[in-house]
């Protein structure tokens, strides 16, 4: 018995994928599917190398991959062992959680009491604590994990920050020194030039065109951020605690997953249809069109947000009723913000619809459709051949428009009490908690100013992305 | 002119039945009214005959499209969809889950709504089209540049943080006005400020930008080129020429808003609390009081589609290329 109890490793674990996370690995795919489709098409490729020789879009571009690379960490999902029996069967754990909790189990496992501070030792509030002698006294208790290894070392609160922050510098400039090195090496290969020229072309941007400085700087910062919050979020609790002491840092980080699903999954649940009625009202008109454009604006003349507020609050009701269906909270919670998606992507598919319905129809007059009319081609193959790369374009521009106003959306959505489910972690609910807290004294503004960065890092860096984008792939659209 | 309206009111018909339509799916079918009774009853109550009562009380008690123990029109009048959904075609909103009439809380709640409404419109309308002029005169210079790039950042903040920063800023440090609260007259102006303010500032990104790319777009024009041409300085060519035309897609921009000032704002009444639509709403998504969300619903349709032939008439008003036909 002793044996087994050494042989479960972090590895031992059974796959639990929840609905959003098959989702995502299906986006995922798809985006996949298109570079390496893109790749052998120079037409595809020309407005991409353009927003890419952008210096904003480009930054913006690697900060939103950063972003995107911790939310598909958070949406690989498993049980781990807990016990591995006599005769070989593993007994997993009720708790699902992710690699990227795995990766940051000291913030998801180091909870205090209540409110603390961001870099704090002691707890917000005063209680009572028992000295060593047995006297009780009214103070600030010392937190449980926040700063514990002060204690041992006996060193000072700033001076064990400077040195933590001056290892993490350090850390990252040797990282930022190899990572340039390979950078150089690799250019100097595929360019068949001597190292100096290719140090010449990174520093003056040279016939590639790539902002190599600001892919550097870039890099250069996140690799900076990661590095210090490994020095220093895994003894400090940099971002303070929230009212059940989980650590403000870690509820940040996984609300990525959720903004970064509410963005993409919204748009890729509403795509097909958008697509496909748009298209077939402006290539089929006559009644066909008449009828799609019914449905739309009918569905676009609820404002959004009542439509979207009576179908959640239905389904709230729908699954508060059945509540056997879904095994766990966390399903639940999961099944609430597909449905989240799902009922946004209704009320936003409307825009596109008839937009793609304008083009379809200045399209259909086109001579090459024309000609292939008269060639005797089947409708359904001219849609897909003729029209669909036609119209792709402001499919793609839309949907990155909608993204940062998704993401925002959600917030506000969480507020006004039909957002994700509560237990799920999101900046809607960390605003939403740390909306209360205003009112005391002294104020704990720390998971409301935390939530704050993220999401306006997000939402910027989505916002300069799509800019770059529309201008690359429509100019004509700016003006909307 | 005239033959036009009818004929948009005679299309908004359809497009009410369907509205009507689809809140009946959402609220009748989706969740039958013994769920909606089971909720609002509480786990704690919820007994056969508690919920029948409840549904006797709140007019639940009906088939939903048929009534076969009726005989004639009865079998159709003495369903739900008729006592709730087809009643809303004469605004009849019927009273809410709590008791109290629907219509007559809509009319008093509209005024508070309106106060807020207003002011924010008109003061933001101002600031915009200011600013954004600014940024037009100083186009392709670093000033525009800021401009433009501060109002990125300016959309990328939520709105929930311009109104809680606002609170705190204002009524928290600097203790300059009441941090939330309502009253009528003029006692009631120091509670207007902030929210019309906040307001203000959060409309500024997107406002700006929109109606910059409306300056640049007209700036270009040939009328404006030989405007300058004849040796008018650029201001006058400005305010003279580009303001004027630029008047066009802005006004008829607003005309579209203007039927919803009566919706209210949903965050801004809730946070400030104001006795407005907009936290009229979220109170009943808060009590889950199903009747007040069916009826306002379909009251932002009908403003809607009020708001649709409202454009289309102010494009002929302003610019008399347009004609409707």
């Amino acid at each position: 018995m002793n044996v087994t109890e050494n042989t479960i490793a972090w590895w031992q674990l059974t796959p639990n994928i929840l609905w959003t996370d098959w989702l995502i690995y299906l986006l995922l795919i798809t985006v996949g599917g298109f570079i390496f489709y893109a790749r052998r098409h120079e037409h595809l490729c020309a407005p991409w190398r353009q927003i890419m020789r952008r210096r904003l879009a480009m930054g913006s571009c690697i900060i939103l991959l950063a972003f995107a690379v911790v939310g598909v960490l958070d949406s690989i999902h498993f049980r781990q062992a807990v016990e591995v029996k006599d005769d070989g069967a593993i007994r997993y754990s009720n708790e699902t959680i992710s690699l990227f909790d795995q990766l940051v189990l000291p913030l998801k496992n180091n909870t205090e009491k209540t409110y603390s501070s961001p870099f704090a030792t002691h707890l917000y509030a005063k209680e009572n604590v028992e000295a060593a002698d047995g006297s009780i006294s009214r103070d600030y208790p010392r937190l449980k994990h926040g700063g514990v290894h002060l204690l041992n070392s006996g060193m000072e609160k700033s001076d064990d920050i400077q040195s933590r922050v001056m290892t993490g510098i350090g850390h990252s400039a040797l990282l930022m020194l190899l990572l340039i090195a390979v950078l150089v090496i690799w250019q100097s290969k595929k360019n068949t030039q001597t190292v100096t020229a290719t140090l010449k072309v990174i520093w003056q941007g040279g016939h590639d065109g790539l902002p190599w400085k600001t892919i550097i700087v870039t890099v250069g910062a996140i690799v900076l951020l990661i590095c210090l919050s490994r020095q220093l979020a895994t003894v400090y609790h940099v971002f303070g605690t929230d009212k059940v002491g989980q650590d403000v840092f870690y509820l940040t980080l996984k609300s990525i997953r959720t903004g970064l699903v509410i963005g993409t999954l919204t748009t890729l649940i509403m795509l097909p249809f958008a697509i496909m009625l748009g298209i077939m009202a402006g290539y089929f008109r006559g009644w066909i069109d008449d009828v799609i454009q019914y449905i739309y604006t009918t569905l676009n003349s609820i404002p959004s947000v009542l439509l979207i507020v009576a179908a959640v609050l239905m389904i709230q009701v729908l699954i508060d009723n059945n509540p056997d269906v879904f095994a766990t909270l966390q399903q639940r919670a999961d099944v609430k913000l597909l449905a989240l998606c799902f009922i946004l992507g209704i009320t936003s598919w409307t825009g596109l619809c008839r937009l793609l319905r304008g083009e379809s129809l200045k399209l259909r007059e086109a001579d090459y459709i024309q000609a292939a009319q008269a060639f005797g081609v089947s409708h359904f193959k001219i849609i897909t051949r003729h029209i669909l790369p036609n119209v792709m374009h402001i499919v793609l521009i839309l949907v990155v428009l909608d993204f940062s106003g998704l993401v925002l959306a959600e917030a506000v959505l969480s507020y006004v009490g039909v957002g994700v489910d509560p237990s799920m972690i999101s900046w809607g609910n960390m605003i939403n908690g740390a909306r209360l807290e205003m009112a005391r004294e002294p104020i704990v503004w720390w998971s409301l100013m935390a939530a704050f960065v993220f999401m306006l890092l997000l939402v910027l860096t989505a916002n300069l992305f799509a800019d770059a984008v529309r201008d690359a792939f429509d100019p004509r659209l700016r003006s909307q | 002119m005239l033959a036009y309206i009818a004929r948009r009111l005679m299309y908004a018909v359809p497009i009410l039945i369907g509205v009507n339509l689809i809140t009946f799916a959402l609220f009748f079918v989706v969740n039958t009214p013994d769920n909606i009774a089971r909720l609002q009853l509480g786990v704690k109550n919820v007994t056969p005959e508690a919920i029948q009562k409840w549904k006797a009380n709140h007019g639940y008690d009906k088939p939903l499209l048929y009534n076969e123990e009726k005989s004639g029109t009865e079998a159709l009048t003495d369903t739900i969809f008729y006592t709730k959904s087809v009643r809303l075609f004469v605004f009849d909103f019927g009273v809410s889950d709590e008791g109290r009439d629907i219509s007559h809380d809509i009319q008093q709640r509209m005024w508070p709504s309106l106060a807020i409404a207003i002011p924010s419109l008109l003061v933001g309308l101002l600031v915009n089209i200011s600013l954004s002029m600014l940024l037009a005169f100083f186009r392709g210079t670093y000033i525009d540049i800021t401009g433009v790039i501060t109002g990125v950042v300016l959309i990328s903040i939520s709105a929930l943080f311009y109104i809680i920063g606002g609170q705190y800023i204002m009524s928290k440090l600097w203790h300059l006005v009441p941090i939330s609260g309502y009253s009528e007259g003029v006692a009631g102006f120091k509670f207007l400020i902030l929210p019309v303010a906040i307001a203000v500032i959060g409309g500024i990104g997107s406002g700006t930008r929109w109606y910059r790319t409306i300056f640049l777009e007209e700036i270009n024009r040939d009328y404006v080129r030989t405007a300058r041409a004849k040796g008018l300085s650029e201001l006058r060519v400005l305010f003279r020429h580009v303001l004027k035309n630029a008047m066009i897609p802005i006004l008829t921009g607003v005309v579209v808003i203007i039927p919803f000032l009566f919706m209210g704002s949903l965050l801004t009444e809730s946070f400030f609390g104001i006795p407005g639509l907009g936290s009229y709403v979220i109170d009943a998504i808060h009590a889950q009081d199903f009747a007040i969300v069916r009826a306002m619903v379909f009251l932002g349709s009908v403003l809607y589609i009020i708001a649709l032939i409202l454009t289309d008439i102010s494009y002929t008003l302003v610019d008399p290329r347009i004609r409707l036909a």
